[in-house]
């Protein structure tokens, strides 16, 4: 029986979509047990949405105040105390997970198997290097606690449906104070999560502005999609650094990836690579993004764009 | 602030485009251009940019790996680094080894900071320096765009999935860096000849007392799945009828 604990994402109002990407994940595992735990403030909503995720066996709140927001130097302890008794730690392949489970690990004295794509057998997995260049089968110590952060975009979140027993975890331990959260700014939406997004129109440096970036907008509120940019359109300002899809950015798996004056980098195909379906729309036919799009057309974005948008109202 | 420890790493440059061996026994790397990680010159540069702004503070650059990476200490001593650092080893090193020696270097050195990119563009593993601050039992402040110490105290901004967050950590601590922090500088030919003058000490996992375990076992490199070839449409109304027959839009 290998034994599986997955750290579960959230807010303390919604479980991350990431998390039931942890479960399929998990559930490759042969004859496993699948444990979420949550910490928070107050995760008895969200352990309820954890709950009922297919596969889950058993959800472990650890509830207290300084759990509210999540440091790695404040969630790592609790994790390691935890530990004893699975034979893997899983966490999500985003800031959340990337931040803290190689602290967990080290906390432990164990590997960490980052961006874990494909298990291949319980102590058996796939993971891209080189900018997914190169994929990688790497093989773990089962004597020991395997840490794994699960890559999203290769997994499809479990479905609904589970009934998992939820029980609360008192941890008897003194947390650092050396770590303290002052505040955030996030880029509040009413639009879909880049991250989790079916859809998703993305712009590149041929918008030439921040201004023209309101084109994409529009067209995206249209078909209901999620706005990302290429790491050329941030770092001419056009766009916020949130939205920037890539090795360096966000890597998605939507169903339609519409790419929009983007030449298609390296480091920019990294990160779309498990879209389903790839359309590329740029003035330059020449452009590597031609040689991932599944439908590629070329022309002046100025013009197709909007046209796009109309044809698609009527 | 006395000193600030900067964690390089020597990995294949940027722009050269990896090929998998065809025995799938890893990557190319015979006569490939090798770099300071991106990540970690932009590291180097916060650590240059808070020397300058302050009085007495010794930036030195430390890194592990075969004896050809004093060519990248030594880019990082024409940055402006004052001495380095290399732990030669001819081992594969594992992030957690990495942790265990950049730790051993911290406790002979006793920096205020330690500066590391947020991962390397070889492995892209994203652990040791979280690693690192975990077993020296300091705080980490991981994928930092800007950075402000006063008083003991470093206050970070964190680039996160949904924006930017702020925390405040006490020193010493672990900061990783991201793509936004900052520009590094060029580095100029009379400082190129400094750098030659500067003092670049050669130590081994032993001196240090750590043993790189391999920990996890790589027995298969191979290329990505390549995506198949698409259609090109000749204007919007026809991309618009083959997306819905796919049932896209």
């Amino acid at each position: 029986m290998h034994k599986v604990l997955i750290v579960g994402e959230h807010d303390g109002k919604t479980l991350n979509a990431a998390t039931a990407k942890c479960v399929t994940c998990a559930s490759g595992i042969p004859d496993r047990d699948i444990t979420i735990v949550l910490l928070g403030a107050d995760t008895a909503a969200v352990a309820a949405q954890a709950a009922a995720v297919a596969g889950v066996n058993t959800v472990l709140r650890v509830d207290r105040p300084e759990n509210e927001h999540p440091l790695a130097a404040i969630f790592a302890p609790q994790l390691a105390a935890l530990a004893a008794g699975y034979s893997h730690v899983f966490g999500p392949s985003t800031s959340f997970g990337k931040d803290l489970m190689p602290r967990l690990a080290a906390l432990l004295g164990v590997p960490q198997v980052s961006d874990l794509m494909a298990v291949e057998g319980p102590y058996r997995f796939k993971r891209p290097t080189y900018a997914g260049n190169a994929i990688v089968t790497v093989e773990a110590d089962p004597a020991r606690t395997l840490i794994a952060t699960v890559r999203v975009a290769s997994f499809e979140a479990a479905k609904a449906g589970g009934n998992a027993a939820v029980e609360s975890k008192a941890l008897n331990l003194t947390l650092p104070s050396h770590t303290r959260y002052v505040g955030a700014k996030t880029g509040a939406t009413d639009r879909p999560d880049l991250q989790t997004a079916k859809r998703v129109v993305s712009g590149g440096r041929a918008l030439g502005s921040a201004e023209n970036f309101k084109l994409l907008f529009s067209f995206a509120d249209k078909i209901g999609a999620a706005v990302g940019a290429s790491r050329a359109a941030v770092d001419a300002g056009y766009a916020a650094n949130e939205m920037q899809v890539g090795q360096t950015g966000k890597i998605i798996s939507p169903e339609i990836y519409i790419a929009i004056g983007i030449s298609g980098a390296i480091q920019h195909l990294t990160g779309i690579k498990d879209a389903r379906t790839i359309v590329a729309i740029n003035k330059d036919g020449e452009a590597p993004i031609f040689e991932v799009a599944d439908v590629g057309l070329v022309g002046d974005l100025f013009q197709i764009v909007p046209e796009f948008e109309r044809l698609l109202g009527g | 602030m006395q000193k600030i420890i900067v964690c390089i790493k020597r990995v294949v440059d940027y722009n050269v485009r990896v090929r998998v061996k065809p025995d799938g026994s890893g990557v190319m790397l015979d006569g490939v251009k090798m770099s300071v990680n991106p990540f970690d010159e932009i590291a180097l540069e916060e650590a240059l940019r808070i020397k300058e702004r302050g009085t007495n503070i010794e930036v030195v650059a430390v890194s592990i790996g075969v004896a050809d990476t004093q060519q990248q200490l030594r880019t990082a001593l024409a940055m402006g680094a004052d001495r380095a650092i290399l732990v030669q080893t001819d081992a594969a090193v594992e992030p957690l080894t990495a942790a265990q020696t950049f730790l051993a270097v911290a406790k002979k050195e006793n920096p205020d900071l330690i500066f590391l990119g947020k991962q390397a563009i070889d492995d892209d593993a994203n652990q040791t320096g979280q690693m690192l601050a975990a077993i020296w039992e300091r705080p980490q402040a991981t994928y930092a765009s800007k950075v402000e110490i006063s008083g003991g105290k470093a206050s970070v901004t964190r680039e996160v999935d949904a924006g930017l967050e702020t925390i405040e950590v006490d020193l010493p601590a672990v900061v990783t860096v991201d793509l936004r922090l900052n520009e590094p500088r060029y580095v100029k030919l009379p400082d190129i000849m400094k750098a030659k003058k500067k003092p670049l000490e050669v130590t081994s996992l032993d001196a240090l007392g750590v043993s790189a375990g391999v920990l996890l076992k790589t027995v298969k490199t191979e290329p990505p799945a390549q995506r198949q070839k698409g259609v090109m449409v000749k204007d919007v109304a026809e991309l618009v009828e083959v997306l819905k027959k796919k049932g896209l839009i």
